[in-house]
C-alpha cells in the first residue's frame, strides 16, 4: 500500500472524528498528543481504526509514540508495516 | 449571607442614582438575601442591600452607619472574629449599637482604616461609601469566597455582587469578552479581573479598591498565598508531622467551632462522604449541643454514587440525615438555570448536583451549612498534584519503561485499558519535559488538553483573539514564585485559577446562594490557610498519598473506611445528560446551526460535528468511550450559548418581585 494512500486515510480520520471536521487537516509532523488533538482515549480508537481497517494486529513494543504520535510517523511505521506482511 | 449592589457618582454631572433603578438591582440578588432588604442614598451614591439574617436579627439591617453617619456599608458575608474585634474596637472608644459584625467593619475601618481587612478572619465583598470625602472602598477577603463585581464607565462606578444587578441598568452594555472565552477555554475559569462580560470586572481575592472624587483608583492587594522557600524544606523532619499533626487539629477545631457557633441560625452540614467533609461534619459535631443535621446529594448512577460513606458517617456522627437523588434527567432539566446562577460558561456540569442540594437544605428550613471546601487545594488532595510527581520522576529517565507504571496507580483505569493504549498515551505526559522549571508544568496536561478545545472557536472569534492582548498568568505571579518547591508552585497555580474561578464560586457561593444557602468553609479559615501553607510538601504529600498530614488528623475520630478510601473527584454525568431518548429541546436548539451562526463564537460546522458524534455514540450505547476532551467541549459550547441566550441576547436579570424596602436612608429625599 502507498504510504501517501496511508497518510490520506490516516489524516481523513483525525480530521473526522478529533477535530470534527472533514475540511480540517493536521499538519503531517505535528505531535498529536503533544498538542491535545488526541488524548488517551483517542489513542484507542486511532489504534481500534488501523487494526480493522488494514486487517492488522500491532503487538504491544510497537505501540509506541515513535510510531504513533504523527501522521507521518504513522504512515511511515504503517507502510513498512504492511508490506511486511503482504504475502 | 447577602447581596449588595451600588452605584457612586465620581462627578457632580450625574443626577443621583434613581431608587427605582436600585431596587431593580437588589432585586435581581433576591436570591442571595430574601429576609430584609435596605438602600441608602445621597447625592453621589447609592448603596442596596438584600439580607439573609444569619448573626443579630433584630437589629442587623443594613446599610448601616458609623457614630456620625459618614461611612455607610453594605457587607455581604461573616466575620468571625468579630466578637474579638469589638473588644478592640470597644477599648478604643468605639461605641456599638448593633450586635452585628457588620458595624465591626464600620468601626474598624473608621480606627485603622484599609490595614483593618488583614485583620478580619472570614468571608466577605464589602463596599463602604465615605459620604463626606467621596470615596467608595471594595474590598473581598482572602481566597475569594465571595464574588464582587465593578463596572466604570464615565466617571460612575456599579458595583454587586452578581453581574445580573448591574446589567438591571439598561444603560449598562451586554457583551462576550473574547479573553474570558479563551480563558475558561484553557484554565476552565476565567481569571479575575476578567469576567466573561466584557466591561465587568471582578475584583480580585485578597484586594481592596478605592474609588475617590477627583483622584485616580487605587487597587491594594492585602493578601494572597504565600509558601516558604524550597531550601527551608533541605532537611527533613518527620519528628515534626506529630506535633504538626495535633496543631493542624486544633486550628482546624477552632476554626469549625467560629463557624459552627458564631450564627443566631441552626447550622447544619454537606456530607459528601470524603474525608474533607467528613472531618468538618465530626468536628462540627464535636462542637456543637443538641441535634446535628447533615445533608447529601446521591446519584442514581452507581459511577458517581458515594452513598455507602455518607451513610457510615452519618451513622458514627447520629446525625439526622437528609438526602436527594440526582439523576440525568435533573442535570439536563436545570442546566439553563444553573448558567443563569454561574453567570460564565463551566466545562462541567458538577454544579447542578450543589444547586439540588442547596435547594434541600433550603427546604428543611435551614440557611447555612459547613462543607470541607479548601482542603484539597491546600493540604495538596488533587490528583493533579500526584501526576506532577509523577511527571517529574519519569522525566529524570524519560525512557524508562517502569516509571510510567505509576500512572497506573494514579488512574487506575488505564491499568485496565488494553495495553496498547498505554505505550503511546504515556506521551500525553511527557508534554512540558522540555522544560522542568517552567511555571506551569504541574499544568501543562490539563492545560493543553482543554485549550484544544479552542479549535471548536469560530474563525471571527480566533481572528479577534489574535488582535487582543492577552493577559500572562506569568504576569500574576508573586516575584518569590519561582523559589518555591513544585509542590507548592502547582499549588498556587491551583488556587488562582479553578478553586478561584470556579470551585469556589460556580460549585461554590453561586450554588448555595441560588436557594439562599451560605457556605462556611472551616479549611478556608485564614489560620488554618496559613499554617498548610507553611508545611513542608512531604506534611501534605508523602509519596502519592495525598492530604498525609489530615489523614492522621482523621484517624480515630471518623471510620477509617473513609480515611483510607481512594480519593474519589467529585463528577457529575456529563454530555451524556442532555441525550437520552427524551432529551431537551432546548439542547437541539443550542446546538442548532441557526443559534451557533447567529451568536457566532462557534464553527458551525466543527460544533456539528462534535455534537453528532456524542449523540451517535450515545444511541449506540457507546457511551464509555466519549473522551475527557469531547465531554468538555459539549458541555462547555452548551453553557456558551446558553449564556450567549440569557443574558446578551435577552436580559434574565430582570424580575418583578416587587420587593419592599425596610432600611430606608435616603439623603436626596430627606428621609
Amino acid at each position: 500500500m502507498n504510504k501517501e494512500e496511508i497518510g490520506k486515510t490516516v489524516s481523513n480520520f483525525i480530521s473526522k472524528n478529533f477535530l470534527f471536521n472533514q475540511e480540517k487537516q493536521v499538519d503531517d509532523t505535528v505531535s498529536l498528543l503533544g498538542t491535545g488533538i488526541i488524548d488517551s482515549m483517542g489513542t484507542l480508537e486511532l489504534i481500534s481504526f488501523l487494526e480493522s481497517n488494514y486487517n492488522i494486529r500491532f503487538d504491544d513494543e510497537e505501540l509506541v509514540a515513535e510510531n504513533f504520535d504523527s501522521i507521518k510517523k504513522i504512515k511511515e511505521f504503517l507502510s513498512i508495516k504492511l508490506n511486511h506482511s503482504a504475502p | 449571607m447577602c447581596g449588595i449592589a451600588g452605584i457612586i457618582n465620581l462627578t457632580e454631572s450625574h443626577p443621583p442614582p434613581p431608587v427605582d433603578l436600585l431596587k431593580k438591582m437588589i432585586d435581581t440578588l433576591s436570591h442571595r438575601g430574601p429576609d430584609e432588604f435596605g438602600y441608602y442614598r445621597d447625592l453621589n451614591a447609592g448603596i442596596a442591600h438584600a439580607r439573609l439574617s444569619i448573626i443579630d436579627l433584630t437589629t442587623g439591617q443594613q446599610p448601616l452607619c458609623n457614630e456620625n453617619e459618614t461611612l455607610w456599608i453594605t457587607f455581604n458575608g461573616e466575620i468571625y472574629n468579630y466578637i474579638e474585634l469589638r473588644s478592640e474596637l470597644e477599648i478604643f472608644g468605639h461605641r456599638f449599637k448593633t450586635k452585628s459584625d457588620t458595624e465591626v467593619i464600620i468601626h474598624a475601618y473608621e480606627n485603622w482604616g484599609t490595614e483593618c481587612f488583614k485583620k478580619f478572619n472570614g468571608q466577605w465583598a464589602v463596599a463602604i461609601w465615605d459620604s463626606k470625602h467621596k470615596k467608595l472602598v471594595l474590598s473581598r477577603d482572602h481566597v475569594g469566597i465571595l464574588p464582587l463585581y465593578i463596572k466604570e464607565e464615565n466617571n460612575r462606578v456599579w458595583f454587586a455582587s452578581e453581574v445580573k444587578a448591574i446589567f438591571a441598568d439598561p444603560s449598562v452594555s451586554r457583551e462576550i469578552n473574547a479573553i474570558a472565552l479563551d480563558q475558561i477555554f484553557t484554565y476552565w475559569a476565567p481569571i479575575a479581573p476578567e469576567t466573561i462580560f466584557s466591561g465587568i470586572e471582578e475584583l480580585k481575592p485578597g484586594t481592596i479598591r478605592i474609588y475617590e472624587y477627583d483622584k485616580n483608583k487605587i487597587e491594594k492587594r492585602f493578601w494572597q498565598p504565600t509558601f516558604p522557600q524550597k531550601d527551608i524544606f533541605t532537611q527533613r523532619s518527620y519528628e515534626n508531622i506529630v506535633e504538626a499533626s495535633q496543631q493542624l487539629e486544633v486550628k482546624l477545631l477552632n476554626a469549625t467551632k467560629l463557624r459552627m457557633l458564631r450564627a443566631d441560625v441552626p447550622v447544619g452540614s454537606y456530607l459528601s462522604g470524603g474525608l474533607d467533609s467528613s472531618l468538618v461534619a465530626w468536628m462540627g459535631r464535636k462542637v456543637k449541643q443538641g441535634e446535628f443535621r447533615t445533608f447529601s446529594i446521591r446519584f442514581e448512577d452507581a459511577e458517581f454514587d458515594e452513598t455507602k460513606f455518607q451513610h457510615m458517617l452519618a451513622a458514627t456522627l447520629e446525625s439526622k440525615h437528609e438526602e436527594i437523588v440526582v439523576t440525568k434527567k435533573d442535570i439536563a432539566d436545570y442546566f439553563p438555570e444553573i448558567i443563569i446562577h454561574t453567570e460564565r460558561p463551566i466545562l462541567r456540569t458538577a454544579p447542578v448536583p450543589l444547586f439540588i442540594l442547596s435547594k434541600l437544605v433550603n427546604d428543611y428550613g435551614f440557611k447555612a451549612v459547613i462543607t470541607g471546601e479548601g482542603a484539597d487545594e491546600f493540604l495538596a488532595g488533587y490528583d493533579l498534584f500526584r501526576e506532577d510527581k509523577v511527571r517529574r520522576f519519569l522525566a529524570n529517565q524519560p525512557t524508562s519503561k517502569i516509571r510510567p507504571l505509576l500512572f497506573e496507580r494514579l488512574y487506575p483505569y488505564l491499568a485496565l485499558s488494553p495495553s496498547y493504549a498505554k505505550g503511546i498515551s504515556v506521551e500525553f505526559w511527557k508534554r512540558g519535559f522540555d522544560n522542568l522549571n517552567k511555571f506551569d508544568f504541574s499544568h501543562v496536561p490539563r492545560w493543553t488538553t482543554t485549550a484544544s478545545l479552542k479549535k471548536f472557536f469560530s474563525e471571527e472569534l480566533q481572528s479577534q483573539l489574535q488582535t487582543l492582548p492577552k493577559p500572562d498568568i506569568l504576569d500574576t505571579l508573586p516575584e518569590e514564585f519561582s523559589g518555591w518547591d513544585s509542590l507548592s508552585r502547582a499549588q498556587f497555580l491551583e488556587i488562582i485559577t479553578l478553586f478561584s474561578g470556579y470551585i469556589i464560586s460556580s460549585q461554590g457561593d453561586r450554588m448555595l446562594m441560588s436557594h439562599s444557602v451560605e457556605g462556611r468553609f472551616p479549611f478556608l479559615d485564614i489560620d488554618v490557610i496559613e499554617f498548610c501553607n507553611k508545611l513542608p510538601p512531604d506534611y501534605k504529600l508523602i509519596g502519592l498519598n495525598e492530604k498525609y498530614i489530615l489523614k492522621r488528623v482523621a484517624k480515630g475520630k471518623i471510620p477509617d473506611g473513609i480515611i483510607e478510601r481512594k480519593k474519589q473527584p467529585y463528577r457529575a454525568p456529563d454530555a451524556i445528560s442532555f441525550l437520552t431518548n427524551s432529551h431537551n429541546q432546548y439542547v437541539d436548539e443550542m446546538f442548532s446551526e441557526n443559534l451557533l451562526k447567529s451568536f457566532g463564537l462557534f464553527d458551525v460546522k466543527t460544533t456539528r460535528g462534535l455534537f453528532d458524534k456524542v449523540n451517535e455514540k450515545i444511541r449506540n450505547g457507546n457511551y464509555t468511550s466519549v473522551s475527557n476532551s469531547v465531554n468538555m467541549g459539549f458541555i462547555g459550547i452548551l453553557s456558551t450559548q446558553l449564556l450567549v441566550h440569557s443574558y446578551i441576547k435577552e436580559n434574565h436579570s430582570i424580575r418583578n418581585n416587587n420587593l419592599k424596602f425596610s432600611t430606608i436612608i435616603d439623603r436626596v429625599q430627606g428621609i
